[in-house]
């Protein structure tokens, strides 16, 4: 965390001159010096290193340059959004990719498989942005059948606001969701049904058979939970990075959440708001490896020793 | 009426370019309270019989031709779920490698649990109980604590055990044991052939032991079937098979498997086998590449390698407090001197350290402790890479698994010659490749061999490719990691005098790891005993095969399984 809260804390040393940017063409060199030492700018790079990870742990990043407004309340506002998109569609993929996997690995060389199979290469190779937009043209365009883009009516609990309570809210979210959904989906598919192969050839499944135990057994308590163990990794990066990543899927549906904050951040170089970003994500990854490590634990019992 | 009958049994495996013939007309019987043994190299068609009895062929394998009946019923072509009532409650099967064949994310009691309730009509409070007898009675103590463990709390040994009861634990009539004791020690070997036996005396079931070993066929099986690529040779009593075979090919065989009460001169080929005729040419080592600049040849001292007092620890437990870290220690003060012109056997169970101090002598580890010397220099004192590569060209090693040790994607042409042009031994390329093509025919493979890579050759040409390999730097000392105990015995006799030859010729100083010991009787002049990481006994082999001193040694022997001779 520390060396990502580095590199968050370079952007502002390097990109650009933030003063340049909060005051007018007309300042005088006399105010701008005023505003550097008010703002302590002119402090050492430790000591402003110091300061800027004491604020982040605070959850201060201080305030956007180009909306005048605390970075933390922007990124409150956004999180909710990103967090429903992402959860919604990698349960998504998890529902539909794990049962697609086994049917695959159980069913080699069944038509339904074969076609599976196609359609997740199809799936794998069709950029994001494109499934979005064909998306949008066929349900939002042609049919009218869905909003092509915002969050719908949300409700607030608290400082939380969420699209799961309202029918425009699910309706905004079904097509942002099923489109990033469809990668991890297909790739998840892919992952289950190689390493599921490999382990029905393991002499443990061959002694489970000849031992006469029943297929749906072997399928699922004996090989199943066997082929999870290294998926669970691919898995939980994946998720990790469906939260980081849904920056393209934000922007085709103007989708209001962190990534397309991040975005807009960028065109304007509101450095405050970039370098928030990182160490949120940043932390977003610790947090789901460490939720993996603790599921590898409760998984496999070999890693339950001392 | 035989509890077990094979009638015309032929297996196939269909591919792109024809059918692979698998077994082509076994017949066989078993009756209940017997032990039979199917022997025969690999790709003999032994499993493939085991397989087939219980339709758990590996796809596209099919059963074109043939009968089963277990106690005058039919069973082929039964349906898979009629197929599924028979497996395991009327037929269990035990596999090779206990390691592998248990589920490790399941508790013992998971799998030994629903194994009975699948089969027996029994309430789970039942079959838990019946599991716990079931683990006491293969001989796992503490079975109500022990049940509740995972397959990589236990040993090798153990493990098998497990698997053993849960072959048993629906009470089948029959049991076919596909290598049951190959993955583990001799005297682990031992314990579960005994444990086998008491059980089939027990229960009068039928057992069909599927072994390449000669040893555990004396050992257990009363009644034995040769196989020879997918044909029965011969079929008879153990005594009768052993002592006194018809066939060639088990004569051959049986001649063939090191003895462990004298030592011969050469080990007698199975000629039955093509590569068999494959001859080696002897050298004159004055005039050939091999014998020339041997710029050591003048030895210092009286022995070449002296190992003193050499320990070594693998870090079991982490920390960053040097305090809490855990050490296994894998070699524990160890000395031995090896002299000039010697083979010098090292032998123990798997876990002793024999490898770890083989690897340290060729640098692979570098000792915690202790010291090497060779011809009088001590290489652990060594700090250049210059020193250290001019004692490592004079050192070379073979190792165990001829699948791995050999790069799959360099052609044998590259991997023999890489060594002599890391060495820089030859002057030009045409030089390197007349000394490969030269070394290759001088290990019977032929300089046609150059060209091709080595997943085109079989385990004992891999390891053919090997030793041209060790011989590329023209060395002085070989180290031998088990170099023949993945292949076959009858490939094993001709690499064993392959070796045996090029030590006399080239004068070549040798050190001999095995866990078998009538190889070590046949090929070392001098032995150690390791356990535990320790150097139990030291001694000339003669004397140790006749008078042991220690009694480890002596526990070793004792295990040792010998052929019956009529």
């Amino acid at each position: 965390m520390l060396t990502v809260a580095l590199i968050a804390f370079a952007l502002f040393q390097f990109v650009g001159d933030p003063i340049s940017n909060l005051v007018g063409q007309d300042t005088s060199t006399e105010e701008r010096e005023q505003l550097k030492q008010d703002l302590g700018l002119n402090d050492s790079i430790v000591v402003q290193f110091g300061r800027f990870v004491g604020n982040a742990v605070q959850g201060e990043f201080g305030r956007s340059y180009r909306l005048r407004k605390p970075v933390k309340e922007l990124i409150a506002e956004r999180f909710p959004a990103t967090l429903e998109l992402s959860l919604l569609s990698a349960f998504l993929a998890l529902l539909i990719g794990i049962p697609m996997g086994v049917y695959t690995a159980l069913n080699r060389n069944s038509w339904l498989s074969q076609g599976f199979m196609t359609l997740s290469l199809i799936g794998i190779s069709l950029p994001t942005f494109l499934i979005g937009i064909f998306l949008i043209l066929f349900f939002g365009v042609m049919l009218q059948w869905l909003p092509t883009f915002g969050r719908g009516d949300t409700v607030s609990i608290g400082w939380w606001t969420t699209g799961f309570l309202t029918v425009s809210g699910w309706k905004s979210l079904i097509m942002p969701a099923i489109t990033l959904a469809i990668f991890q989906m297909t790739l998840i598919v892919r992952l289950i049904r190689a390493e599921m192969l490999e382990v029905l050839r393991s002499d443990y499944i061959k002694f489970a058979r000849a031992r006469g135990l029943k297929e749906r057994s072997i399928s699922f308590s004996h090989a199943l939970k066997n082929t999870l163990v290294p998926v669970i990794t691919i898995i939980g990066l994946q998720i990790g990075s469906l939260i980081a990543f849904a920056i393209i899927t934000e922007s085709v549906f103007q989708w209001p959440g962190m990534g397309l904050l991040f975005i807009q951040a960028i065109e304007e170089v509101d450095i405050p708001i970039m370098s928030a970003y990182l160490l949120l994500i940043a932390f977003v990854f610790v947090v789901i490896n460490l939720v993996v490590d603790i599921l590898y634990y409760s998984i496999d019992p070999r890693l339950r020793m001392d | 009426m035989s509890l077990l009958k094979i009638e015309g049994m032929r297996v196939e495996f269909p591919s792109r370019r024809g059918s692979i013939v698998a077994t082509k007309d076994v017949n066989l019987e078993l009756a209940a309270g017997e032990i039979l043994g199917i022997v025969g190299e690999s790709g003999a068609g032994k499993s493939t019989i085991a397989n087939a009895i219980l339709d758990l062929l590996d796809p596209p394998g099919i059963m074109p031709k043939g009968k089963i009946f277990l106690e005058g019923e039919r069973i082929d072509g039964l349906s898979l779920d009629e197929m599924r009532k028979i497996r395991g409650r009327r037929i269990g099967m035990i596999f090779q490698d206990p390691l592998t064949s248990l589920n490790p994310l399941q508790t013992i009691e998971e799998q030994l649990v629903e194994t009975i309730v699948t089969h027996l009509d029994v309430s789970v409070a039942r079959a838990l109980e019946r599991a716990i007898e079931m683990l006491d009675k293969v001989g796992i103590p503490d079975p109500a604590i022990r049940i509740k463990h995972y397959p990589h709390q236990f040993s090798g040994g153990m493990r098998q055990r497990v698997v053993i009861a849960l072959s048993l634990c629906a009470d089948p009539d029959v049991i076919l044991a596909d290598e049951p004791t190959t993955a583990l020690d001799v005297s682990i070997q031992a314990q579960i052939l005994d444990l086998m036996r008491k059980l089939v005396k027990e229960t009068g079931v039928g057992m069909i032991i599927i072994t390449h070993d000669m040893g555990v066929i004396s050992d257990i099986c009363d009644r034995v079937m040769v196989m020879y690529r997918g044909d029965v040779v011969e079929v008879g009593t153990t005594q009768k098979i052993l002592g006194n075979p018809d066939h060639p090919y088990t004569k051959s065989l049986i001649s063939a498997v090191p003895r462990p009460d004298k030592r011969i001169d050469r080990f007698p080929l199975v000629e039955y086998i093509e590569e068999a005729g494959v001859a080696h040419k002897s050298i004159d080592v004055k005039t050939h590449w091999l014998g020339k600049s041997r710029d050591f040849d003048n030895s210092k001292s009286e022995f070449l390698v002296s190992v003193k007092n050499l320990e070594m620890r693998f870090r079991t437990v982490n920390s960053i407090f040097p305090s809490k870290r855990k050490y296994l220690r894998a070699v524990d003060d160890v000395s031995f001197d090896i002299r000039a012109g010697e083979v010098f056997g090292l032998v123990g169970e798997s876990g002793s350290g024999k490898s770890t101090v083989a690897r340290m002598i060729s640098g692979i580890y570098t000792p915690h402790a202790g010291n090497i010397f060779f011809d009088g220099a001590d290489l652990t004192a060594l700090s250049s890479r210059k020193a250290v590569n001019h004692y490592r060209r004079q050192m070379q090693m073979i190792f165990q698994d001829p699948f791995s040790s050999l790069n799959g994607r360099m052609r044998v042409a590259d991997i023999v010659a890489e060594p002599i042009k890391f060495h820089k031994l030859a002057s030009s390329n045409a030089e390197v490749k007349s000394i490969v093509n030269d070394l290759l025919d001088h290990v019977g493979l032929g300089a046609i061999a150059a060209k091709k890579f080595p997943h085109e050759f079989s385990g004992g040409q891999r390891q053919r490719i090997s030793i041209a390999r060790a011989l590329a730097t023209r060395p002085r000392f070989l180290i031998c990691d088990e170099p023949t105990s993945a292949l076959d015995v009858s490939i094993q006799a001709q690499v064993l005098n392959l070796l045996k030859d090029l030590q006399e010729e080239l004068s070549l100083t040798m050190l001999f790891i095995s866990h078998d010991l009538p190889v070590i009787r046949q090929v070392c002049d001098r032995v150690a005993v390791m356990r535990d990481g320790k150097l139990v006994e030291v001694a000339d082999s003669e004397d140790l095969f006749k008078n042991p001193q220690s009694d480890y040694a002596k526990h070793l022997l004792d295990l040792m399984p010998r052929l019956v001779s009529a």
